[in-house]
């Protein structure tokens, strides 16, 4: 087996009915991994940009990027080498833990908390998707109760 | 010009220069088929199920190289398409499909006859629609048959609701296409072109490995000057048979799982394999560490998701096959065809210690002697068609082509049923030549309806039946990998072939003996109506040579040999 390695590919697409389906399908249909895939609109023109994190061999993830490049609507696929990439995450933890120590911790991690109710605490993170797993584990004392993640965006640097 | 959105698909059809339709109505396409009726400018060709059309005009668009057009009801009319849909799609053919839709506000309502479509046909077309506006119906049209042509070829469904067939839009056809995403490279990169000549002139046994894509890009007789002027010898894959003619002193052969003993030799020896418009299919490949171990690889092709997708090439070039080979060709004066004379004798040796051959040692027919025969009586002045299994690979094995787009099969979808269907496509677009379909006791029972078609609009096909009783290539592979287990595969029970051609209206003979067979050609041609002619022939006969699946090219299974007497 060759070996698999985690990469992440930008896709611009035309905004169009369905464009979403034709990258998935073509995931799935090649037997592709997407681990995390996020879309939004680029502002002020047609396109729009999806950032999909995913595996594969050397020779998988070329012909991942050529074969989204022939999707009709594709216009450019960038396979990134050097970039710059972050990942969201929003936890809920019950009021009765150490907010104080969750505070600092979301700190360290470009973070801070973004809603506090009577019984339970919001924060988010946002920081490389490794940093990310990293305040994960580290939290997991303080009993999250729900996690979100939104999956990874990039920029080649 | 304010028009119908049925009206538009009539007037988009008329300004390609569509000249015939195959198709079948229904409910969610019936505007676009009252338009039909009014109209004069096209024929329309009613096959009696909808894959037939598909495959029809698969047949049409091979033969022809224009984009073959099918017309279809929602639904079930849709769902019966896909087969053909996918079949155009692994072999690049050019289609545009047209389907009927419930109306937008039925849409996701579960209405009848309502399938999601295009959600179905996204993985097996090249592109696809659903048209939501009639005044986008023009440029979807245009782009359509722009898509399904250009770059590496392939179907094209636009799938259209009911209400948008009779809402009013200006049509104007003249619109410049937009289509900045899609934009098929066809010039080869010269610098890589150059390299590639440089390696060919120091290659000691070089190897065409000529594929598909030359039939699709209309560059066979570029690619005969291209051998012939630099003395390299050749193989084709079951997709480019025709590319050389037969009897052209450097084709080899074919090569693959059926290929020649020699042909698949010379690939596994080779040092360098100049493949044009091949795609290193499972098929012709064998086991892909094994495959062409110690040579280094030029890949020419349109398509750069083919390029180093099974194999690794040295020399990447995309690129219109035609394109590039003509630059190939411009710059071939310094190799010497004189070189390779000693390279071409190995291969001869191959070939004659283990030609591509049958033993005529049975009281009944062999089916090969059935294609040879019928090449000998009519060579260049038919076209073949086949169906899938042990026939199809005979033809391929032992028709002598002569020219490109003579030779239509389904090879990447491999379908029963499309050889039929695909005759008449043929037969369509090409009325002067004879259309012969070379077909099994299996397959022909897929689309056997289409005798109707055939009938009725005297397209007269000519259906061999290579009857062995059997699901001949799965018998086959029961015989040699499954211990003779013959599972399901026995067709001992069957129709009177020659009464079903009838009831039809068409012709039919049962043939036994040589004599028969060319009595019953010769009268179904001078005839000329649809016809069968179901031949009586060995049962146990197998295809050889054979690389078991996942075999390495080298390690053929080989036709017994036979003592001279
Ligand atoms: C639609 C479809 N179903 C099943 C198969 C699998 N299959 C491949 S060859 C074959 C046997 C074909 O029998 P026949 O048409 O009699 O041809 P023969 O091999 O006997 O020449 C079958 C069942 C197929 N290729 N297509
Ligand atoms: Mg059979």
């Amino acid at each position: 087996m060759e070996k698999s390695e985690r990469r992440v590919i930008s896709v611009i697409v035309v905004n169009e009915a369905s464009v979403l389906s034709r990258i998935t399908d073509l995931f799935s249909g090649r037997g592709y991994n997407i681990t995390s895939l996020t879309v939004a609109p680029i502002p002020d023109s047609k396109y729009s940009r999806l950032t999909i994190v995913t595996s594969g061999s050397i020779r998988v993830i070329e012909q991942i990027t050529k074969q989204l490049h022939k999707l009709i609507p594709v216009l450019r696929v960038y396979e990134h080498a050097d970039l710059v990439e972050k990942e969201m995450a929003l936890i809920k933890f019950p009021a009765s833990e150490d907010i104080t120590d969750i505070a600092t911790l979301c700190a360290a991690y470009n973070g801070k908390i973004v809603n506090v109710a009577e019984n339970v605490i919001i924060v988010m993170v946002a920081d490389e998707p490794k940093r990310v797993d990293n305040f994960l584990k580290i939290i997991n004392k303080y009993n999250p109760k729900e996690i979100v993640r939104s999956g990874a965006v990039a920029l080649e640097r | 010009m304010q028009i119908s959105g049925a009206q538009m698909v009539i007037e988009a059809l008329i300004a390609e220069g569509v000249e015939t339709v195959f198709g079948y109505p229904g409910g969610a396409i019936m505007n676009v088929y009252d338009e039909i009726y009014k109209q004069d400018k096209f024929k329309h060709i009613l096959t009696r199920h909808e894959q037939a059309a598909v495959h029809a005009a698969e047949g049409y668009a091979k033969v022809s190289g224009k984009v073959g057009v099918a017309m279809i009801t929602s639904g079930p009319g849709f769902t019966n398409a896909v087969t053909g849909l996918a079949d155009a799609y692994m072999d690049s053919i050019p289609l545009v499909v047209i389907s009927g839709q419930v109306p937008m506000s039925l849409i996701g309502t579960d209405a009848f006859q309502e399938i999601d479509a295009v959600g179905i046909s996204r993985s097996c077309t090249k592109h696809n629609y659903l048209v939501t506006d009639a005044a986008e119906l023009p440029r979807i049209l245009k782009e359509a048959f722009y898509i399904a042509s250009s770059g590496r070829p392939g179907p094209v469904h636009v799938d259209i609701p009911k209400d948008v067939t009779a809402q009013i839009a200006n049509f104007d056809y003249s619109i410049e296409l937009g289509l900045e995403t899609y934009k098929p490279h066809t010039k080869g990169n010269p610098r890589q072109i150059k390299k590639a000549m440089e390696a060919i002139s120091k290659a000691k046994r070089p190897l065409f490995y000529l594929g598909g894509g030359i039939i699709n890009s209309n560059a066979a007789y570029d690619v005969r000057e291209l051998v012939h002027a630099t003395g390299i010898p050749a193989v084709e894959t079951f997709m480019a048979r025709g590319t050389l003619s037969h009897d052209d002193e450097y084709l080899i052969s074919m090569l693959g799982m059926h290929g020649s003993y020699a042909a698949n030799m010379a690939m596994s020896e080779t040092d360098l394999v100049i493949g044009l418009g091949a795609r290193f299919d499972d098929r012709v490949t064998g086991k892909i560490s094994e495959f062409a171990k110690n040579a280094k690889v030029i890949h020419v092709d349109i398509d750069p998701a083919s390029i180093s997708k099974l194999v690794n090439a040295d020399y990447p070039i995309v690129g219109d096959v035609k394109n590039v080979v003509q630059e190939m060709l411009k710059l071939s004066s310094n190799i010497n065809p004189v070189k390779y004379a000693s390279w071409r004798k190995t291969i001869n040796n191959f070939d004659t210690l283990h030609p591509l051959t049958y033993h005529e040692d049975t009281k009944r027919i062999k089916p090969q002697w059935v294609i040879e025969r019928v090449g000998k009586l009519l060579g260049d002045d038919a076209n073949i068609s086949t169906d899938v299994g042990q026939h199809q690979m005979w033809a391929a094995q032992f028709y002598p082509f002569s020219r490109p787009r003579q030779f239509i099969s389904s090879g990447g979808l491999g379908t029963m049923g499309f050889g039929f269907p695909a005759a008449i496509g043929v037969k369509a677009a090409a009325p002067d030549k004879v259309s012969i379909n070379f077909t099994g006791d299996g397959s022909i029972l897929m689309n056997c309806q289409e005798l109707m078609t055939a009938v009725e609009k005297k397209l007269p096909v000519i259906n061999i039946i290579l009857n062995n009783n059997y699901l001949g290539m799965v018998r086959q592979w029961q015989s040699l990998f499954y211990e003779k287990r013959h599972s399901e595969t026995d067709l001992s029970v069957q129709p009177d072939f020659v009464k079903l051609a009838e009831a039809f209206g068409g012709i039919g003979y049962r043939v036994e003996t040589k004599d028969e067979f060319d009595a019953a050609l010769k009268d179904a041609l001078e005839k000329n109506i649809v016809a069968f002619i179901d031949v009586v022939v060995e049962r146990l006969e197998n295809v050889m040579p054979m690389v078991p699946s996942g075999g390495s090219l080298f390690n053929m299974m080989l036709l017994e040999k036979k003592e001279k007497k």
